[in-house]
Order: C-alpha cells, then structure tokens, then sequence
C-alpha cells in the first residue's frame, strides 16, 4: 500500500495564526499591486473594446507594430505578445468609430509596413460598452447567486455557522486568486470568472468533506470526554486528510496540464484554477475550520463575560 | 445489492451501447463552438425606436393626405420626439372637422393636446402599439437576417433574439467576416426619389432646401487619387417607389463595361408606380437611393413601363451579389447595430483543438497513471471508470446537441481530475475500515456506503455553481458549465454505481478474490 500520511497528526488548528498571516500577507501583496497598477485589469469582455490577435509571417519587434498603429492615431494601444514574437494581441484604444472601421484602419495601417509582411488576423473580438456594463453586472449576480447557493446548502446540510466559516473561505480563495492575477498582470475576463466559480465550488466541496466527518464523529461518539472543539475539527482535518491532498493532486495535475499545454488562449484560465486548487486546499485545512473554532472561542468568552456581568450585577 | 449482478452488468451494458451509438459517427456528432471551427459571432440592437420614428412619420403622411382630400389646409405635420405626431391646421375654422378626421384615421394614437386657439392638435402612439411595433421591428429583423444568411449560404447558422430588442447571429466557418458583417448589418432601405433641379445642391447645403426636399449625398471615388469625394444632391424627400416594391434582384454584366450591376424586377403594384412615376417625368433625374446615400442619379429619358430598373454604380462583384442578396431579402424594419463581435480565424480554431486535445489526453495519462501507482488494481478500476466517465460525458453533448467551446475542453480537463475524488474519497474510506480491522468485503461495503453521503455532499456544490454559471454565462463559458456540469453527474454513476459493481464482482461475485489490492 502506497500511502501518502499514515496516521497523520499534524497540529493544523495550533498553527492557525500562521496561516492567518500568511493569507493576509499574500493578499496585502497583492492588492498593493492593484493599487500601483490603478486598479484590477479588465478585459474587453467588461470594459468594453476591440481585441485583435494577429499572426505576422516572421518575428516582428514591439515597436514596430506600435509605429504602424501611431500613423493611425493608436499609439496608445496595448501590444502584447502572444506565444512567441510572430503573433500579437493588439488591444485598440477605445474609439468613437464603429469597431469595423477601428479593425479595419489598424489593420490597413499594419499592411502599409512592407516589413511587417501581410499578418494573417487570427481573431477579432469587440465588446460594445453597452455589452460590457451587462456583462459587469451578470458577473456580480453570478458571484452573489454562487456564494449565496453554497451557503444555503451548507446551512441547510450542517448548521449556519458552517455555512458562514465555508463563505468566509471562499472569499479568501477568490481574495488570493485576484491576488496572484494582479501580481502576474493577468486581466479580469469571462472564461477567468468561470474560473473562479469553479474554485468557489471546488473549494467548499474540501470543506464538506471534513465537516462531514466532523458531524460523523460526533454521532458515533467518538469525541472523547473533554475533547475541545478545535480538536474535533483538528482530527478531521487529518483524518481527511490524504483525500484532500490526493484529489488536488488530481486536479492540480489537470489544470497544471491545461496551462502549459493548453494554448494561450486558455492560459488565463488555466493559471487561476490551478492557484484555486492550491488556495482552495490551503483554506479547507486552515481557513475554514480554524475560523469556527476561533468564532466558538469568541462565542465562549463573550457569553462568559457576559454571565459575570450578570452575576455583579 | 450482491443478487442484482446480472441486472447492473446489463445496464452498463446498454448505457455503454446507447453512448456509442450517440457518438457514431465520430466526427459529425460532436457541435464544435465557434471558437473551436472560427466563425463569427454577432450581437446585434435593433433600434427599434428607430422603427417607431418611421411609423408615425408614415403616419403622419396619411393624416396629411386625409385632411387635404377634405380641404383642410394643413401649415404642418411633424413627429416630435420619437412617438408623437403635431399636427398644425391652418384655419381655425376647419378646426372641428381636422379633429374629427385626426382622429379617425390615427387609431392607433391617444389625443395628448388639442388647442383650438392656435390650431394644434398632438397625439401620442398608444403604449400598447409601440411595444407591438418594438416587437414586429425584432421579429422582422431577425427573418429578414435569416434570409440573408440563407441566401449567402451559410452551413448551420444560427440566428436568435435575445433579450428584448437584441438579436444573436452565430455563423460558423465563415471566411469573410467583413463581408459577411457588411451584408448582416445593412439596412438596405432602397428609395427612388425625384432630383429637385430647381435648387443649387451648393447652396441648398449653405441655406437649407425648401419644405418637402432633403440633401442627400453620393460618395465618389477618384479613379487617380482613391480620394472619397461626397457629392450632394437636393432630392424630394417622398420616395416614390421603394423595396418594399421589388420582387427580385439579380446581378447581370454590363455587355459594354463589363462591370457588374443588379437589375431589380418590381412587383405588380411596384412596376405600374415606377411607369408611371418615370411617364409623368421625362427629362427629370431619379435618385437611387440605398440607406439615405444615392448609388446613382440617373435622367428618365422614357416611361419604363417594363417593371424593371438597374442599379449601377461601380460595383465590384461581390458588392454586386450582396445587394441583390440584401434587395432580395428585403429591407431591415430598423437599423442594427453591433455590440457585440466575436470572430476567430479557422487557422486559430484548429490550433485551439490541437492543443485541447493534447492537454486532455496528457491530463488522462497523468491521473491515469497516478491512480494506478498509488491504488494499484483499485486504481485501475478507478480509471476504467474515469474512460467511461469521458464517454459517457461526449454521449450525453452528441445527445442533447450542446456545443463544444475552448473553454469546454477545460472543463473535460478538469472534469478528469475532479471526477476520480469520487474515487479517491471511497478508497481512502476502504482503507480506514480496513485499518480499523474489518475484512476485505466488509471494509468494501462500508467503505462504499459511509461516503457516498460525502460524494452527494460536494456533487451538489459543483453542480450548483455550474448552473449559476450556465444561467448567467454566455457563448464559451456556458460551455464550460455545461462539461464541467454533465462531467460531474457522469461520475455518480461512473465513480460510484460502476466502480462497485467492478468491485462486487471481483470480491464479491463468482471470482471472490481473497487480497485486495488498493
């Protein structure tokens, strides 16, 4: 039998306040990027805009491309390269004009190069404002739907508390995964929301899994007298533990796969999955159930504060 | 659960059969997205306010004519925001009987002013008939779209309201995106209007033109130079015959010039309004006008009582065949604009599907092969199930004929790994039981039944926020939900109803191995 713990014992709930610091750090980080950049990076799926990626016959420098767009007034769009340096995602500043014309003076503008060669225009997208202030919006419902179903579900199948302890978690991982977006430049796009419901589902479904056993103990009565709380969850946690570790084994491996093999086109996507799977591991071992026992502890020392009072008075 | 072996082999039989059946054949029966095969995807608004505007203009023409039939002099008639009509008379006595006729003839309007003393009356569209017309506007535009696209010819187009007033084009495989664009988007109002001779064009644009006229331009291009030049024209605004009028068009070959032009037959009513517009104006110059810009401005040298009229202007071939096309079709009720455009090169789609598959059969053989190295024969069994987990998840696409996108094929990868927690959950169970002293079929059956309520559990998650992302998600992304979603209910009864089966038959069944290996 290969095993990955045997017996495993480890002190996750002890060790809370690390993790605390850790997560927050991390995050501190990263919305210290988003405030030097000006802001989380929007695609033009929310921010409306035109998005050409095209495909030159040879490698072409930067700022050749950008000499090209200034004769046409779009100096100012982002360049990007995409792969390698024949092809590029050329971002067009926003424009009064219709976005075929837009395409069709940067493109022209681009022919006029004799360098540059004919580039093959692999894909277009525009996203009219009026699109993108939708878009914006169905995002944010999807996101409040998304966390307001799991923690019905939870409150439902285990208690409030859980279900609390379970969105709390969530908004960590989200938290991290904008985190590590802003830090690598990534931009704010659909398939990256996608993305991002995906962790909030796979993220609480770690979290089941150990307060299912948490509720499993206590009805087999396998708490011994005096057990703490913290140590309940603690000895779920572990017993849990190498099922958890396993299946983000899996799924790292997968997403892992997705984004070095998968194309750039998917490499967004497949970057914030496999940060979700890694954050949303780290909060069911740390976050969730060390936020509960901190709670109780809160709970605990208010109501017991609250019985002297009563008692002097 | 042990007696019914016959009856579950025979059901992983049929479910097995029935999926292979859907997939067969291979390649038809799974729909690429249009990210996958290229093609274009459009979001078009229809401003159907537009269309409202045009109504009560027309309207307001046959109050005109109404009340000078009965000699009531009118001073003016115009439309006032977007869906009212003024209506000023010029002689307080005729009053009554204006308001009589107004009202008549304009049902479909409430009365919102009437001032005798200064001689107006104002009405207003009813609310109910300005949805109706918002609505017929939408209606229209997307048939007249889907003939267009028919008669382009397009394989598997797909053409759709959304919303309200919005309408989703989906072209697959489509080479020309402009064209294809310029063809969906033109409104394609085609107008003959009489050239008023009696007003310098030159002037008429420093000083404004006369009541009843308009200026409209004609864009020329210089041979030489290929400088844009736009010419203008003083027209009268009533269009005496329009394409609403035109029973087909075709494109023909000029014998002389060789150049393409599209040759229009009029309908009965359209060919006897055109003679006799073209008899009572020899010597005059007739406008072609398509979407407020004039093609041509041609002398009416005779009646042309043939019901026939040419369309010249340059044209290349393809702009030739386009606007028979748009002539043909008919004329969209309002303007459209795009705002939304999604359009991938076939070059890019097919790279796309390289690299998918690629990352989907490398992400396969990783887990493949750790499930084998950490559970061995269970690991095995785990992965004979996550095979039919992919089978059964492209069945059930080729099945109810959902689209495959970019973003789908992450799913399918995900799905993978996800799907083998069912898996793992269970064995990890088996392996606890068995350290906590039971026997090979009793850690087995334990095993299974203590987490199935766990596998429940973190089904419903997924599941739930892969319904809320397939409710709100568009295009690509609700692709993903939909593998992610379909991938993860496989597993119920891949992970769990087959692998026991597997199981049961191993150490259960006729075979009754005595060591378990996982």
């Amino acid at each position: 039998m290969v095993e990955l713990f045997r017996n495993p014992n480890f002190d996750f709930i002890g060790r809370r306040r690390w993790a605390y610091i850790i997560s927050v750090l991390f995050i501190l980080a990263g919305f210290g990027s988003m405030v030097a950049k000006g802001g989380l990076r929007y695609g033009i799926d929310f921010s409306g805009g035109t998005l050409i990626q095209v495909r030159f016959e040879k490698p072409v420098p930067v700022d050749r491309i950008r000499r090209a767009l200034e004769t046409v007034r779009m100096g100012e769009s982002v360049i990007q390269e995409f792969g390698d340096t024949r092809e590029y995602l050329l971002r067009l500043p926003a424009a009064e004009a219709a976005s075929e014309e837009v395409t069709k003076q940067a493109l022209a503008a681009l022919a006029k190069e004799p360098e540059l060669g004919t580039p093959e225009v692999r894909r277009v997208e525009y996203v009219g404002p009026q699109v993108g202030r939708d878009l914006q919006i169905q995002a944010i419902y999807a996101a409040l739907w998304s966390v307001a179903g799991i923690l019905a579900y939870i409150a439902i199948r285990f208690d409030m508390l859980g279900g609390m302890a379970s969105v709390a978690a969530i908004v960590h991982d989200v938290l991290i995964c904008l985190s590590a977006m802003s830090l690598t430049n990534r931009e704010m796009s659909l398939p990256i929301l996608a993305a991002l419901l995906t962790i909030i589902g796979y993220s609480v479904n770690d979290t089941i899994v150990a307060y299912d056993r948490v509720r499993e103990n206590r009805t087999k009565g396998a708490r011994r007298k005096g057990e703490s709380f913290a140590t309940q969850i603690n000895n779920a946690i572990n017993q849990t533990l190498s099922r958890t570790v396993l299946t983000a084994v899996t799924v790292f491996f997968t997403t892992a796969v997705l984004y070095l093999f998968g194309g750039k086109v998917l490499e967004d996507m497949a970057f914030v999955l496999t940060i979700g799977v890694v954050t949303g591991t780290f909060s069911t071992v740390y976050i969730a159930g060390s936020l509960i026992v901190d709670w109780q502890g809160w709970r605990e020392r208010w109501m017991a504060r609250r019985k002297k009072a009563v008692a002097k008075a | 659960m042990r007696r019914n072996l016959g009856l579950r082999i025979g059901l992983v039989i049929v479910v097995i059969a029935v999926s292979l059946w859907y997939l067969y054949p291979p390649r038809s029966s799974i729909n690429l997205g249009l990210d996958l095969q290229g093609g274009i995807h459009l979001v078009l608004g229809v401003d159907v306010d537009k269309a409202l505007e045009a109504q009560v203009e027309r309207a307001g023409d046959t109050v005109r004519g109404e009340l000078e039939k009965k000699g009531i002099a009118v001073s003016k008639i115009e439309r006032r925001g977007i869906s009212d009509l003024a209506i000023q008379i010029a002689s307080p006595q005729s009053w009554d009987s204006a308001l009589t006729t107004a009202t008549e003839v304009l049902g479909a309007f409430d009365r919102k002013e009437a001032d005798q003393a200064a001689g107006r009356i104002v009405m207003t569209l009813k609310p109910r008939e300005a949805t109706q017309i918002r609505e017929l506007a939408v209606r229209q535009g997307l048939e007249t779209i889907r003939n267009r696209v028919d008669q382009f010819g397009v394989a598997e187009p797909s053409i759709q309201q959304q919303g309200e007033n919005r309408i989703l084009v989906q072209l697959p495989g489509v080479q020309d995106p402009a064209r294809a664009k310029a063809l969906i988007g033109k409104t394609a109002l085609l107008e003959f209007k009489l050239v008023d001779d009696k007003v310098d064009p030159e002037s008429a644009v420093r000083s404004g033109v006369p009541d009843g006229d308009e200026i409209l331009y004609q864009r020329r291009v210089d041979k030489e130079t290929h400088q844009e030049r736009k010419v203008p024209f003083v027209v009268q605004k009533k269009a005496y015959v329009t394409g609403r009028d035109v029973a087909t068009a075709r494109v023909s070959i000029d014998q002389n010039t060789s150049e393409p032009y599209v040759s229009v037959d009029f309908n009965a009513a359209g060919g006897k309004a055109f003679s006799d517009l073209t008899d009572a104006n020899v010597g005059r110059r007739l406008a072609i006008v398509l979407d407020g810009n004039i093609h041509s401005a041609p002398q009416i040298r005779e009646r042309i009582p043939s019901g026939r009229a040419q369309i010249t202007g340059g044209f290349t071939s393809a702009e030739a065949t386009d606007l028979a096309i748009v002539l043909r079709a008919g004329a969209l009720p309002a303007p459209v604009q795009v705002l939304e455009e999604r359009t991938v090169g076939p070059s890019l789609g097919a790279d796309s599907v390289r690299q998918g598959i690629i990352a989907i059969l490398a992400s396969t053989a990783l887990v493949f092969v750790f499930m084998m190295a950490y559970y061995r024969l269970s690991g095995l069994i785990a992965d004979v199930a996550l095979g039919l987990n992919l089978l059964l998840l492209l069945a059930t696409m080729a099945g109810f004929h959902a689209t495959l996108t970019l973003p789908g094929i992450a799913g399918i990868a995900l799905t993978i790994g996800m799907a083998v927690d069912t898996n793992i959950l269970i064995f990890e169970r088996i392996r606890e039981e068995l350290r906590g002293g039971k026997t090979i079929r009793g850690a087995i059956e334990a095993g299974f039944s203590r987490a199935f309520k766990t596998v429940v559990d973190t089904h419903v998650t997924v599941l739930v926020s892969g319904l809320i992302l397939f409710q709100f998600g568009t295009g690509p992304v609700k692709g993903f939900a939909v593998t992610l979603m379909i991938g993860i209910a496989a597993s119920l009864f891949t992970a769990v109803f087959f692998t026991r089966l597997l199981f049961d038959l191993l150490y259960m069944g006729p075979l009754k191995r005595e060591s378990l290996s996982i």
